[in-house]
């Protein structure tokens, strides 16, 4: 179970605002890119999100670049989920390669507003905002594999470990 | 009912006799092509427990985004890398080769009915000569390299056809960006697009490149052009592979199709923070510019180059202005000197840089200070990509970059000539 603050953004929310090109190829740990997560869209962000928030956005949310960090950044902050109208191509395979939640429920964008209160069930598959439920279809199983190991990484290290 | 260019070739790819869109497919692809990121994709690989990358002979690493190495951190990202793929046994270019995109092209690594996958978004780039391409992520291509296999999901395909003749110093350029103002950022997610039509198949190697490399900018997992006479003289030039071309069928089921009339068209331009905020240059002309930027996998090519000087033709660069001219590999820079484009841009006042991908992702070469108005012929202008948040970066052809040169402002280079 997730719960969390919303933090709310529009459309075409890009990998260059979520975490800017200038830091790409700087060597980095997660937790040090955790404090540059949306700096050049919400400065407030990094310093102020707690463990569980939920980031709610519009449509093609990661657009743009395939840096892995604007994944890595949001589930190094402590990000519980994303939750918008549709996600780019490479940043919904990087967040799940993270093993950051990623979720298209596009009724339940239009709902909440920044600092609502959000919960995410995920074994029932149900967003649940001001009493009401939001549900989502469930998570394809190859996919719910690698969230549960925490990443592809640690998903192929377990693995390739168990066929030696 | 027949198949389109992504689901034969993933079908073929994942030795499966026919796939849906929609159906998770594991496939071994036959290039893997890393760049500066390579240092942190070889952590990752660390991580998952393996010592040796499983096929060394698919893998390609090529250094072009910070280089030569902008401070010491950069430089050390390049070391590892280096000591990395002699370990190895990496196919390997190191700085000054050229932009990733273009010296896979230019090496003839990739061709028809190849399946490369790269750790880079502009990875859709090689759909000119025929590969089926996409990006991926760094932990994807760690995952690659220690096991040779990827998942992916079948798209659905989209059909663009091109049709008409493209006006007097009307590109390519100008093309892409109309279809993106019209379709929208993500007009095109997470599906295959298929370039067709008359114009498509007229274009030359280099135009599809710039047409390929900009189709990410809809979203679109790869873009393909049904590789002809043009592709193979131009791979058969660079390599001596031969290759096995993957085609649609005719009767294909394409989840939409729409036709494009190039005969009237504008050069264009898009303007910023979004790559879809596209308008015809008589729109935005008279705006003032800082800094124009020739180069990048977009448009950096000799044809490139050759067209910025033609609408230059013997112009200084506007005072005020300063121009830059990257050149995207070391075939085209040399090609240029030798043609003595780089000796008239230096005349005319231009700075021209090694090659790779210059300031385009904002840095290094050239990066924008707040309240500064570039225009580049490159693929993307988000808010902060070349430099400052609060710069504006415009989109447009080699011509229209020219223009913007030679008088300091977005001007229609029809103007010039
Ligand atoms: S030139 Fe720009 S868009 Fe192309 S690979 Fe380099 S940074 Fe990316």
């Amino acid at each position: 179970m997730i719960v969390g603050r919303a933090w709310k953004y529009g459309d075409n929310v890009n990998t260059d605002v979520i975490f800017p090109g200038r830091y790409t190829y700087a060597r980095m740990e997660p937790e040090e890119m955790a404090k540059h997560a949306l700096e050049d869209l919400d400065p407030s962000f990094a310093r102020e999100v707690k463990p569980g928030d939920v980031i709610v956005a519009g449509r093609n949310f990661g657009c743009g670049s395939s840096r892995e960090q604007a994944a890595t950044c949001l589930a190094a902050a402590g990000v519980g989920a994303v939750v918008a109208k549709g996600f780019a191509r490479i940043f919904f395979r990087n967040a799940i390669n993270s093993g950051l939640l990623v979720l298209e429920i596009p009724d339940a964008v239009d709902a909440i507003q920044s600092g609502d209160r959000v919960e995410i069930d995920t074994e029932n598959g149900v967003l649940i905002h001001e009493g009401k439920r939001h549900p989502f279809p469930p998570l394809p199983d190859g996919v719910r594999e690698i969230l549960a190991a925490g990443g592809l990484i640690p998903y192929l290290r377990d693995r390739l470990a168990k066929e030696g | 009912m027949g198949k389109t260019f992504a689901e034969k070739i993933l079908a073929q790819k994942a030795g499966l006799a026919a796939v849906e869109p929609g159906q998770i497919v594991t496939v071994k692809p036959d290039l893997g092509m890393s760049h500066d990121n390579t240092a942190a994709i070889a952590k990752l690989f660390a991580k998952i427990g393996r010592k040796r990358v499983r096929e060394p002979e698919k893998l390609v690493v090529i250094l072009d985004h910070v280089v030569p190495a902008a401070s010491v951190d950069y430089a050390q990202n390049h070391r590892e890398i280096r000591e990395f793929v002699r370990e190895q046994g990496i196919r390997f270019y190191d700085v000054g080769r050229g932009v990733c995109h273009q010296v896979v092209v230019e090496e003839g690594l990739v061709g028809p009915g190849d399946l490369a996958l790269g750790a880079d978004s502009h990875t859709p780039t090689y759909g000119a000569v025929g590969a089926f391409s996409a990006g991926i992520g760094r932990s994807e291509m760690a995952a690659v390299w220690a096991t040779g296999e990827l998942w992916l999901k079948v798209p659905t395909t989209l059909r663009i056809e091109l049709d008409g003749a493209l006006p007097e110093l009307v590109t390519p350029k100008d093309v892409i960006l109309h279809v993106i103002g019209r379709l929208g950022a993500d007009g095109a997610l997470y599906r295959s697009v298929e370039f067709a039509g008359p114009l498509a198949g007229r274009m030359t190697v280099s135009d599809r490149m710039v047409i390929a490399n900009m189709a990410a900018e809809m979203g679109a997992k790869n873009a393909f052009f049904a590789p002809d006479e043009t592709t193979l003289s131009y791979l058969s030039a660079r390599t001596d592979r031969t290759f096995a071309p993957v085609f649609p069928d005719p009767d294909a089921h394409y989840e939409g199709t729409v036709r494009f009339e190039v005969g009237e068209l504008e050069p264009q331009v898009a303007c910023p923070p979004d790559v879809d905020h596209v308008v015809p240059i008589s729109e935005i002309a008279g705006k003032r510019v800082d800094q124009v930027v020739v180069g990048t996998c977009t448009n950096g090519r000799i044809e490139d180059l050759r067209l910025a000087a033609e609408v230059m033709a013997g112009r200084p660069v506007a005072d005020g202005v300063r121009m830059l001219i990257v050149p995207a590999s070391r075939e085209v820079w040399l090609r240029a000197a030798e043609e003595g484009l780089l000796a008239l841009f230096a005349e005319a006042g231009a700075l021209v840089l090694n090659p790779g991908c210059g300031p385009c992702l904002g840095a290094h070469e050239g990066v924008l200070a707040a309240g500064e108005v570039c225009l580049a012929t490159s693929n993307r202008n988000f808010r902060g990509r070349m430099g400052s948040p609060d710069a504006e970066l415009y989109l447009g052809s080699p011509a229209v970059a020219a223009a913007a040169a030679a008088t300091g402002k977005i001007t229609d280079p029809r103007q010039l000539i």
